[in-house]
């Protein structure tokens, strides 16, 4: 089993690098000529989309409470390693491209990461709904906070950070990102974490200490929202507080929704579709919010547990089913 | 010798006083039940001593170590288990899984298995559905389940909830049976039941209570012959 294993990782693997060089093939020749620059953005903004909708998963579909200010966690990783990238810059210091982006990314996802411990504490004690308006009224404090504080521009538009976010750093990210999380939930941890979320009762019998794990799992969330937002600061390069609004939260719920709680696969397509759907939809002009609704209502009601339920896309999966070979047990993989 | 000593335990429920100056021990090797009406206290006397209820005053004691100051998730590394009422098993797990959080605090791999071989061979009805998620298997089944995930931890006291809630006849006496197994085999059992006479039928000793306070308490054999008990409790 363990080399079955392993060879179904290297095939992801490929499957993974063959997507990247499809992306520079099309990104990096005249292929697309004019709206080459158009369609780009779209896939930078559906890849942040991504690691963000991932890492809200993993408390929505996997810890099964509901956060409903996880924009608040992003807003924390883009002005966080916004305002430190322009410090560096500011201060003359010089660093290749690569490094800043990789110092915004760490310093967006850890200080995120802090914050999630410190709101994870007191609020994980509570559930369900009393925990959902704790998660509202967090991302307000902070919107609130990003708009008086000097720093982040004091309600005024921070602009000026530096352009760091290409697609091919993005892209990389973005997969060791949804990598990191998917063996996160299938991880020891993984496992407790389903456990307390089907019964907290029987797993805190069974030993398993229910309050650090879940503010455990609220911390690797928080850090990826941060890194979703470091991103997002070194694409749009200016900020501005009501950007992260409850609605940009709802916004993310609604692509985890959309693509199945409990399926990072759900989470990858989800956030894939509904970002791209509404640029898709710009030709109908008036129509288009309109059916983007309707997609989402016509989903809830033929498949409530969202297009890929609890199912989890794997390559060597699928091309053993393409080649008829079949195994049974395909649960785990 | 007392394993697992309660004395003047106190709780409350915001104004609520729910248990009252309780004191009750279990001896090593015993099997002693807990018996009572609805609401009269049990389960929260139950949750206290694992950790789930906080105790407002008094000690509960095991091997000479405070519960009360311990955490409900370390309370089974002290080698108490607790089957919870209404048979708590993760329903979305395959029974296999749900066995294997069980031994959630074991690390050797072969005593994980070891273990898993000796619930499938007291309870074969599992080994047929070791991969179906536990929340399709019956009702029985489902006890059957949460009892064999509690034998996982190898622990020297089994807490049991009400073990007979929402089972048909036949399977209560399946269920006791299997109790009064486990306790043959030297495991020490806190039963907490409402099912009066089944629970005295199978008990060395027990205690009643009442209201949230302990109103009688002694031989199993005596309280089933007690006038107050058959009238309470055995409807005779």
């Amino acid at each position: 089993m363990p080399k079955a294993r392993k060879i179904d990782y290297i095939i992801n693997l490929a499957g993974v690098i063959v997507l990247f060089f499809l992306l520079m093939f099309i990104f990096d020749t005249e292929l697309l000529g004019r709206v080459r620059s158009y369609i780009q953005g779209i896939v930078i903004i559906a890849m942040i989309s991504i690691v963000m909708v991932c890492s809200l998963n993993l408390i929505t579909g996997f810890m099964g409470e509901f956060s409903l200010g996880h924009a608040g966690f992003m807003s924390i990783g883009a002005y966080s390693s916004a305002v430190v990238t322009m410090a560096l810059e500011n201060a003359g210091i010089i660093l290749p491209d690569l490094l800043l982006f990789l110092i915004a990314i760490v310093i967006g996802g850890i200080i995120t990461a802090l914050m999630g411990v410190l709101v994870g504490i007191p609020a994980l004690r509570l559930r369900g709904d009393y925990l959902a308006i704790v998660t509202i009224a967090f991302a307000e404090i902070i919107r609130v906070a990003f708009t008086n504080f000097q720093i982040t521009g004091g309600g005024k538009t921070l602009s000026g950070i530096p352009k760091l976010s290409d697609y091919h750093y993005v892209y990389v990210i973005t997969a060791i990102s949804v990598c990191v999380m998917y063996m996160y939930v299938r991880s020891r941890f993984g496992r407790c974490v389903r456990a307390i979320r089907e019964d907290y009762i029987a797993a805190s019998a069974s030993g398993i200490n229910v309050t650090y794990y879940k503010v455990m799992t609220f911390t690797v969330s928080a850090f990826f929202a941060g890194v979703s937002g470091a991103m997002y600061a070194h694409y749009i390069t200016s900020l501005i507080p009501t950007k992260f609004s409850f609605n940009y939260s709802a916004e993310f719920l609604t692509m985890v929704i959309l693509g199945g709680t409990g399926s990072l696969t759900g989470s990858v397509v989800g956030a894939a579709v509904l970002s791209a759907l509404p640029e898709a939809l710009r030709s109908f002009q008036a129509y288009r919010m309109l059916i983007y609704s309707v997609v989402l209502v016509l989903v809830m009601i033929f498949k409530p547990s969202g297009l890929f339920g609890s199912y989890e896309f794997s390559l060597p999966g699928v091309l053993r089913t393409l080649t008829g070979r079949k195994k049974g047990g395909a649960k785990d993989e | 010798m007392e394993m697992l000593k309660i004395s003047d335990l106190n709780v409350s429920y915001g104004a609520i006083h729910a248990i009252h100056d309780v004191a009750m021990s279990v001896h090593k090797g015993e099997l002693v039940s807990l018996i009572g009406a609805n609401g009269a206290g049990k389960t929260t006397i139950l949750h206290t001593i694992t950790g789930l209820c906080k105790a407002t005053s008094g000690s509960v004691v095991l091997n000479e170590i405070n519960l009360l100051k311990t955490d409900a998730s370390d309370i089974i590394k002290l080698g108490m288990a607790h089957v919870p009422e209404g048979r708590h098993v993760f329903p979305e797990m395959t029974v296999e899984e749900n066995l294997e959080m069980g031994a959630y605090c074991v690390k050797e791999k072969n005593l994980i298995a070891e273990r898993i071989e000796d619930v499938y061979h007291r309870f074969p009805r599992l080994k047929e559905r070791f991969r179906q998620a536990a929340g399709t298997l019956s009702g029985g089944e489902q006890q059957m389940l949460a009892v064999g995930r509690a034998l996982m931890s190898a622990p020297s006291i089994l807490l049991m909830d009400e073990p007979s809630m929402g089972l048909s006849p036949i399977l209560v006496e399946q269920i006791f049976d299997i109790i009064k197994e486990v306790h043959e085999q030297g495991i020490t059992v806190l039963l907490v039941e409402q099912n009066a006479r089944m629970a005295l039928s199978i008990s060395d000793r027990a205690y009643v209570l009442e209201v949230g306070r302990i109103s009688m308490s002694g031989q199993a054999k005596d309280l089933l012959q007690d006038d107050r008990v058959r009238k309470a409790y055995l409807g005779q």
